[in-house]
């Protein structure tokens, strides 16, 4: 076969493009609100080239308004809009806490009124942006009820997730992991697709023991799961995928067959969503293990700036690779 | 683009009558059962604002939208609350607007455009906002219409808000009913302004002060906004002056408030007001005003008789409608 036919690879960030262009073409009640995605095309271009395409009406810029231009989405969406919120580094949507935790996420539990928005922000470290470019907030959000939390790790789930969410009728968190922007890349269906919420994938299959795991760390976990198949480990990695709702029930498939588990997650130790997955393990997979449960996760520290210091905080394949060891000898 | 307002004819004015002594009737019958301990709830009484709460309100058309804060139960009633649902709302039974979930005065119901507060304020500015936006991006000739206290303007979601709704020219009348305190702190302490008002400026909007206790300058004011934001004109900020005339919940007595002010504005009543200018008009008299006060005490009996014979929801019921399925 010639390379001229080869399937284009499209990567995680175009499969974000795709999924909001796809999305806005389908449905007229879509709309996004953002800081500088108009002309600009977004601080990641995820946009680029959508002011022509949709129009200003539809792609409407913001000022520097967090809390409101989120709590405006909640007004929208309440109307029957399905608006599309672009924080643009997700570390900014503390900016509209408020809105996020007291208006949308119990609006439906009080009234039964539907509240369809997505919101959408970079999220993750490893690009040297130091403590206010580079948080992962998935645990704030997922401690929320009546929030969903969407963590992709590939470009095939960013897109067919992202069409998921925006389709949905609740308030979705959607935090793309910016490390993986240009960094991964799938050929994906030519059809349109669109994943489950709440529902994680086994992306590797293995016998010896368990990775659960989402967003960047994905990677990390596969290529710990590569080296460590080389001296004779066989290693699952389950992505979760979306960290609220849980899939409980792949996970604990998963740890029921190979009796031992790692939670791996970028975000700090304490109470985050690899401990909350450690918890559900403990509790209804108990007699399936032969070993701790281990956590290999970012310290509970600001994400900090320079290289070494960040290296040191992000989880790394080797500190994957020294969980798999302690954990193999059980 | 200014638009002549139009007055009120004999009907509107007995129609806000009725809102009016409904809205007092209901929140004296509250505060009794409050205070005899029946109540599991905070009260967040608006006596005293009653002229703004039903004039701005009253000014809105069935599709537009009111956005309250827990404080104006009042501004409710003429868009179709009932005093049955205020009662069982504030008693925690299941068949309430918010099925024993949401609190006591933070019902809501869509249907009737009218949204369901939480209690940080003014959270439903940049709301109603948004929801002005949908009515601008669909064409829809429909206004959106937020309330909150002078204490809310000193966050910044309420500047948000003005500013947002001005820079993308959107339906929206921007209510502040100034009552004097923000829980016990008067507005000296807040802001330099004298006047709420003036922050409109800031925003290229324009801002109006209305006496709060005048129900026909309420009405007259807010309609005429209203009606310049359904036209395209943008929106506007329109404080109403009124007292707040308890504290600011049930339990507090309100003693940081001098009995002379309170005596001040009891004579400037908008009960009263309203009633002697009804009766000038020759639309009221001794017998209109007693038998509206057995109308509204019989309303007020039966709601509260339907609310404490209503059920409590079932305990199960906490984890139902965290999400839409």
């Amino acid at each position: 076969m010639s390379t001229a036919n080869k399937p284009k690879e499209t990567s995680y960030i175009e499969a974000i493009s795709q999924a909001l262009w796809e999305e806005l073409e389908r449905d007229p009640s879509v709309f996004m609100l953002g800081q500088d995605i108009g002309d600009y095309g977004g601080a990641f271009k995820v946009t680029e080239g959508f002011l022509d395409k949709f129009g200003p009406e539809r792609i409407i810029e913001m000022p520097i308004a967090e809390q409101g231009f989120i709590g405006m989405a909640i007004g929208a969406a309440l109307m029957g809009m399905r608006p599309i919120v672009e924080v643009q580094y997700a570390d900014f949507i503390s900016c509209g806490w408020d809105q996020i935790v007291n208006v949308a996420a119990k609006m439906h539990y009080r009234t039964r009124d539907a509240v369809p928005m997505v919101i959408r922000g970079p999220s993750g470290g490893g690009l040297r942006a130091g403590p206010f470019h580079s948080q992962s907030p998935e645990g704030w959000f997922a401690h929320v009820p009546g929030l969903k939390v969407i963590v992709p790790g590939t470009a095939h789930d960013a897109k067919g997730l992202l069409k998921a969410a925006i389709r949905d009728d609740n308030p979705i968190l959607y935090f793309e992991h910016k490390y993986l922007y240009r960094r991964v890349k799938e050929v994906l269906p030519e059809e349109e697709y669109v994943c489950h919420i709440g529902a994680a994938k086994v992306q590797r299959e293995g016998s010896d023991l368990t990775i659960v795991t989402y967003g960047a760390m994905v990677q990390t976990a596969l290529l710990a799961a590569e080296k460590a198949q080389s001296s004779g480990v066989s290693v699952e990695v389950v992505d979760l995928r979306t960290v609220f709702p849980i899939d409980k029930e792949t996970v604990l498939n998963s740890v029921a067959k190979t009796s031992k588990a790692i939670m791996l997650y970028e975000d700090t130790r304490t109470l985050g969503i690899g401990a909350e997955v450690s918890a559900i393990i403990a509790e209804e997979g108990f007699e399936h293990l032969d070993g701790p449960i281990i956590r290999v996760s970012a310290p509970d520290a600001p994400v900090p700036f320079s290289p070494p210091l960040e290296d040191y905080f992000i989880p790394q394949v080797e500190d994957v690779l020294a969980a798999i060891d302690r954990l193999s000898a059980y | 683009m200014d638009v002549k307002p139009i007055e009120p004819g004999a009907k509107e004015l007995q129609d806000m009558y009725y809102y009016m002594r409904l809205g007092r009737a209901i929140e004296e019958r509250l505060e009794l059962e409050y205070k005899g301990g029946k109540l599991t709830s905070a009260i967040y009484l608006g006596r005293g604002q009653e002229a703004i709460e039903v004039g701005a309100s009253y000014a809105l058309e069935p599709g537009d939208i009111l956005a309250p804060t827990h404080r104006d139960m009042i501004s409710q009633l003429p868009r179709g609350l009932t005093a049955r649902e205020v009662f069982t709302n504030h008693y925690a039974r299941a068949n309430s607007l918010t099925r024993g979930k949401g609190e006591a005065s933070y019902q809501g119901d869509l249907k009737r455009g009218l949204f369901a507060t939480v209690s940080m304020l003014p959270d439903f500015y940049p709301v109603a906002t948004g929801a002005a936006l949908a009515f601008k991006l669909r064409g829809e000739k429909r206004v959106a219409m937020p309330l909150c206290g002078e204490g809310a303007t000193s966050r910044g979601d309420f500047h948000e808000s003005l500013n947002l709704a001005s820079v993308l020219d959107l339906p929206v009348v921007f209510v502040v009913i100034n009552n004097g305190f923000a829980y016990s702190t008067p507005p000296f302490k807040e802001m330099k302004l004298s006047d709420v008002a003036e922050r409109a400026h800031a925003y290229a909007i324009p801002g109006v002060v209305v006496d709060g206790n005048n129900i026909i300058e309420c009405y007259l004011e807010a309609k005429k906004a209203v009606e310049r934001a359904r036209d395209g004109g943008g929106p506007t900020l329109l404080e109403a002056k009124t007292m707040r005339m308890r504290g600011h919940a049930g339990h507090d007595a309100a003693k940081y408030i001098s009995k002379e002010l309170i005596r001040e504005w009891a004579q400037k009543d908008p009960i009263d007001r309203f009633e002697k200018h009804l009766t000038n008009q020759g639309l009221l008299d001794e017998t209109g005003i007693k038998d509206m006060t057995e109308r509204v005490t019989q309303e007020v009996a039966e709601a509260l008789k339907f609310a404490e014979e209503s059920p409590y929801p079932e305990g199960q019921e906490a984890i139902t409608d965290v999400y839409r399925q």
